[in-house]
């Protein structure tokens, strides 16, 4: 519904309209171009492809660049002839950069590539007017130039509130709309039909400045006995803008961030309406629009229907140029326009207006002077934001402030610069502070990327360190459970050879082998330890260490067991033999206990080599004894025999908790444990090594 | 063919600062003419010397900034700090009372902050403030209308010759403040000036600021929250604390409207856009808190008149009060207000 008195917004000037100049005649027909310039963006969002290659014949409204992205609309041959180039080319755009472009040289016969018929809406569903509005490259010809059909997709499904025509067009100098307005608004309320066909709107509203009163009869005569409402607003400078549109009429605000859509409101320029009609009722996709040609260095301003691709400076010269006279030529109107740099650029869709404007008419800017803060542009701004603080924020480049006071809603009208009295570009300031808020933003994301991925990188590598940990220590359980393994056997060795009293050497030369090669690789950590004192280095002696203490206690323990299982095994067999043997393995101890006093082997292993000495001595003296009773002594054999079995029954059940818990720590492991559950884990199973080495220890009596 | 680029807007209204600052002057006009009328040449040597230091010192000031001193001095508004100091101050300053004043509005007023647009206390007033406090007689010191001869006004001001008991008088808010025995009633009729509400020249004076202040509001100068919230808060605490006629009478609000520099501070001292709060709500704000503070002063404080006291004060709050006055920008589901950006 329209809201009744009409609302209003903040703000708003009224410039000098300069409208007169241009609206006095018809809409004129500039004479076909020799060579159109057709650039594949001429909309918002991203270009089109090109689907045409130098040297093709193109008819007039031929596809000649597809849109491939969602936000994008397609491009259209606006004359028949052939294409002679694609590359840059002259652009209008603020930056003077030239941009892609299909050159076109026509051949004057301004060909159709088919008649089409014309075709009757009502005979269409939703999705093939849809198809059509997206297949014609057809954009909002206000001068933003979105492309409409993602205006009408979306939301717009289950019917909208509101659809507003905007024939506004507040700007000064513009009058196309109005022409528009006057001489086909029977073609414009058509469009409007599709669009309310499409949309299905509760409303239909129609808004014009109360400046254009021809344009306000004509629309109002054409309407007939359609329920659209056709609104004469107050002229009032920037009232055509898109949310001050729909402030004015609806008394609703668009919430800041979101879209007109969002409140179930569409707003279509008059143009857009017609290019709408031109595309599903007469199959003509959008080539052309109205541009207003103005400013007092043409000697006939006037209205044009021209060919998109049209070069500025021939049109310019059609409204009759006074070269002398151009000091700039402004593309749309002079609050929101730009100045162009290069007049051989094309006139493309958003092209609403060229103001070629003398020096007496745009004087170049003069020197700023500081703001005194004298509020007119906090009075004027349409936003209500406050332009004096937004230029102290945005000089001293404290974005934070800026978007505290709302400077993303700023919709750079140009209010606020107009009435400036110390002439301070305002909006200059605005965009450069967007542009920058938009860089560091970026910024910023590059750098949290950055840390995330040095973070991952950290994370990485203590895994890798944990994983390696993991693998030592797993070596070195290894290392036990054959050091483990290795007692067992020679234990099983020593009761099954008892009669023999042959313990394999050779093992216990593989564990020699372990232990002094541990020795080594401690050594080695430790110097380099002494080089380079890290963590990491720290932990690998502890562990070396531990390894090595591990080789020493095992060999030794073997060694206990060998010297037990010779005081266990019979003598009688071979009484010398092991009589022998007894004394080879004490000096072998003698030498290796000497051998660990000088390598300064830690007290522990020490003691433990000390003690297989000692049982080395007892060995051989019992074997002396034993030698010397000869056959008296038979029945110690079967004695130890029976003493052996408590011990592999205990040294069983050990082992299986050993086992157990093994189990338990891989199970936690796979599923991912937490840490602390793990070192437990670990640690019960060091537990059960412990046991179980106590258990198979020959010493230990349970 | 090359044309050289620029931002939009194309295109800005007349405004610009000179001709603002112009405007402000021309509406010290009628004040500066009903002044003379009193007081003979003092307004025009005050307001002369003023200017002439003023320019000076500016001119120093910028030039030891290092910054180009025609474009500095072209805005006018120095120009501005002088005149309305000049009718500030009593007429018959001596010269050095008088260069003390604008030196000091200048050089520490102005251009140690920055220059334009970045004082936070209002130069003129700042001035003032100095003088008044050093320099307490002189400044107390009116003359009394129609006495002082040119000449032995010009001997005063340049050679330092004595001031005459006999050209003194007691301005009304002075001899309120010093009342303590009389009704208001004798208290006037004793009283060899006085006008219909106050002292013939102050009421006359005080009027003549106020059309010069409607004519700058006419022509959208200012807006007219300050002047008037100002108008209002001292009408109304006057109002509020009216005590009758007797000897302990806090004066009516008439006679406070009217009196001292009331007008002179509604319009041309507190519509100062720097040293003021920025939106509209701020500066209504901003004018209540001045309006109110020169009630207080007049009636319990030490000083007769507090113009100058009570804006310097606002000047204070102006940023706090900025904070807390922010709009509601379109789209916003409401106003962000509070120290912190993005506080809401």
């Amino acid at each position: 519904m329209t809201h009744w008195p009409l609302d209003k917004f903040h703000g708003g000037i009224h410039p000098p309209e300069n409208k007169s100049q241009s609206n006095q005649g018809n809409i004129q027909y500039p004479p076909l171009p020799k060579r159109l310039i057709v650039p594949v963006l001429q909309h918002a969002g991203q270009p089109a492809e090109p689907c045409v290659e130098i040297g093709n014949y193109v008819y007039k409204g031929q596809l000649i660049a597809q849109n491939m992205t969602a936000i994008s609309a397609s491009v259209h041959a606006p004359s028949s002839g052939t294409v002679t180039a694609i590359g840059p080319a002259p652009y209008p755009h603020q930056s003077g950069e030239p941009y892609l472009a299909i050159e076109i040289h026509t051949d004057g016969l301004d060909l159709w590539q088919e008649p089409t018929p014309e075709i009757n809406p009502s005979t269409l569903t939703s999705a093939e007017i849809f198809h059509i509005i997206q297949q014609s490259g057809i954009v909002g010809l206000g001068g933003a130039g979105f492309p409409t059909a993602i205006k009408l997709s979306g939301k717009i499904m289950s019917g909208i509130d509101s659809l507003i025509i905007n024939g506004t067009e507040c700007e000064p100098y513009i009058t196309a709309d109005d022409l528009l307005m006057r001489e086909r608004a029977d073609k414009i309320l058509a469009g409007v039909d599709i669009l309310v066909q499409l949309t299905r709107p509760k409303n239909v509203l129609i808004a014009t400045e109360d400046n254009k009163p021809e344009a306000l009869a004509s629309m109002q005569a054409a309407l007939g006995s359609r329920a659209y409402q056709v609104v004469s607003i107050p002229t009032l400078y920037p009232s055509g803008g898109e949310r001050q549109l729909i402030k004015i009429l609806t008394g609703q605000e668009v919430p800041s961030g979101s879209l007109p859509i969002d409140l179930g409101i569409i707003c279509q320029n008059v143009g857009t309406a017609e290019a709408i009609y031109n595309a599903v009722v007469l199959g003509r996709p959008l080539i052309s629009r109205v541009t207003t040609l103005t400013g007092t260095a043409l000697k006939q301003p006037m209205n044009v229907e021209c060919l998109l691709g049209t070069p500025i400076e021939e049109l310019l010269e059609f409204a009759g140029l006074d070269k002398q006279q151009l000091s700039k030529v402004i593309v749309g109107g002079p609050m929101m326009g730009f100045s162009l740099g290069n007049l051989a650029a094309p006139v493309i869709k958003t092209t609403n207006c060229l103001i070629a404007g003398t020096a007496q008419e745009f004087p170049s800017p003069e020197a700023a002077l500081p703001c005194i803060r004298c509020g007119e542009c906090e009075q004027v701004c349409p936003s209500n934001l406050l332009p004096q603080q937004l230029l102290f924020f945005a000089m001293g480049e404290q974005h934070e402030q800026l978007k505290a006071y709302n400077l993303p809603d700023c919709i750079e009208c140009g209010a606020c610069a107009y009435v400036c009295s110390s002439k301070i570009p305002l909006v200059q300031y605005y965009r450069a502070a967007k542009a920058d808020i938009r860089q560091h933003e970026q910024k910023m994301a590059k750098a949290e990327h950055a840390k995330q991925r040095y973070e991952l990188r950290q994370e990485r590598l203590r895994l890798e360190e944990e994983q390696k940990a993991a693998e030592r220590q797993a070596r070195n359980e290894r290392l036990a459970r054959v050091k483990a393994a290795q007692e067992q056997a020679a234990k099983q060795e020593a009761q099954q050879a008892q009669s023999t009293g042959s313990i394999s050497d050779d093992e216990l030369k593989h564990l020699k082998i372990a232990a002094s090669m541990a020795q080594v690789a401690l050594r080695k950590a430790e110097k380099q330890l002494a080089l380079h004192d890290t963590e990491a280095l720290q932990t690998q002696v502890a562990s070396l260490k531990d390894a090595a203490k591990q080789a020493q206690d095992a060999l030794a323990a073997a060694q206990a067991q060998l010297a037990q299982s010779w005081a266990t095994s019979s003598p009688a067999a071979a009484p010398d033999e092991a009589l022998k043997k007894a004394k080879i393995q004490l000096a072998m101890r003698r030498a290796a206990v000497k051998k660990a006093e000088k390598a300064e082997t830690d007290e522990a292993s020490l003691n433990s080599l000390r003690q297989a000495l000692q049982q080395a001595q007892q060995q051989l003296e019992q074997l002396n004894q034993t030698h010397a009773k000869a056959s008296s002594t038979e029945n110690t054999s079967t004695e130890q025999k029976t003493a052996a079995v408590p011990i592999s029954d205990a040294m069983k059940k050990a082992k299986i908790e050993l086992a157990m818990r093994r189990a338990a720590l891989k199970k936690a492991e796979k599923a991912g444990a937490s840490a602390d559950e793990l070192t437990q884990l670990q640690l019960a199973l060091s537990e059960a090594e412990k046991n179980l080495a106590q258990v198979s220890s020959p010493n230990n009596p349970g | 063919m090359y044309l050289p680029p620029k931002s939009s807007p194309h295109t800005t209204n007349k405004s610009s600062t000179q001709n603002l600052m112009l405007r402000v002057i021309l509406a010290t006009l009628p004040a500066f003419l009903v002044s003379s009328y009193f007081f003979g040449i003092g307004p025009a040597i005050n307001v002369a010397l003023c200017i002439i230091f003023a320019v000076s010192i500016e001119a120093f000031i910028v030039s030891l900034r290092k910054r180009p001193v025609s474009y500095a001095l072209k805005d006018g508004s120095v120009i501005v700090t002088a005149v309305l100091l000049g009718l500030a101050l009593p007429p018959f300053s001596s010269w050095w009372l008088v260069l003390i004043a604008i030196g000091f509005a200048v050089i520490f007023g102005k251009h140690l902050f920055g220059g334009l647009g970045q004082n936070p206390f209002n130069p003129a007033m700042l001035g003032y403030v100095v003088v008044l406090v050093s320099f307490p007689v002189a400044m107390t010191s009116w003359p009394a209308p129609q006495t002082v001869a040119s000449s032995d006004a010009l001997a005063h001001v340049f050679l330092g010759t004595p001031w005459l008991d006999a050209w003194s008088h007691a301005t009304v808010l002075d001899t309120l403040k010093n009342n303590h025995s009389l009704t208001l009633h004798e208290l006037w009729q004793d009283y060899p000036y006085s006008g219909w509400i106050s002292s013939n020249s102050s009421e006359w004076i005080n009027l003549a600021f106020l059309l010069g202040g409607l004519y700058l509001l006419y022509k959208r100068v200012f807006t007219w929250h300050a002047p008037v919230a100002m108008l209002l808060a001292l009408a109304l605490m006057s109002l509020i604390f009216w005590n009758g006629s007797g000897s302990a009478s806090n004066g009516s609000p008439l006679f406070h409207l009217f009196s001292g520099a009331t007008m002179l501070g509604a319009f041309f001292i507190i519509t100062d856009p720097v040293s003021s709060a920025t939106s509209n709500q701020g500066r209504f704000i901003f004018g209540l808190g001045v309006g109110v503070l020169v009630y207080i002063i007049r009636a319990w404080g030490g000083y007769p008149d507090a113009i100058a006291f009570s804006v310097l004060l606002m000047n204070l709050c102006a940023p706090t009060i900025d904070y807390f006055t922010r709009p509601r920008t379109y789209g916003q589901r409401k106003a962000k207000r509070g120290f912190n950006p993005g506080d809401n």
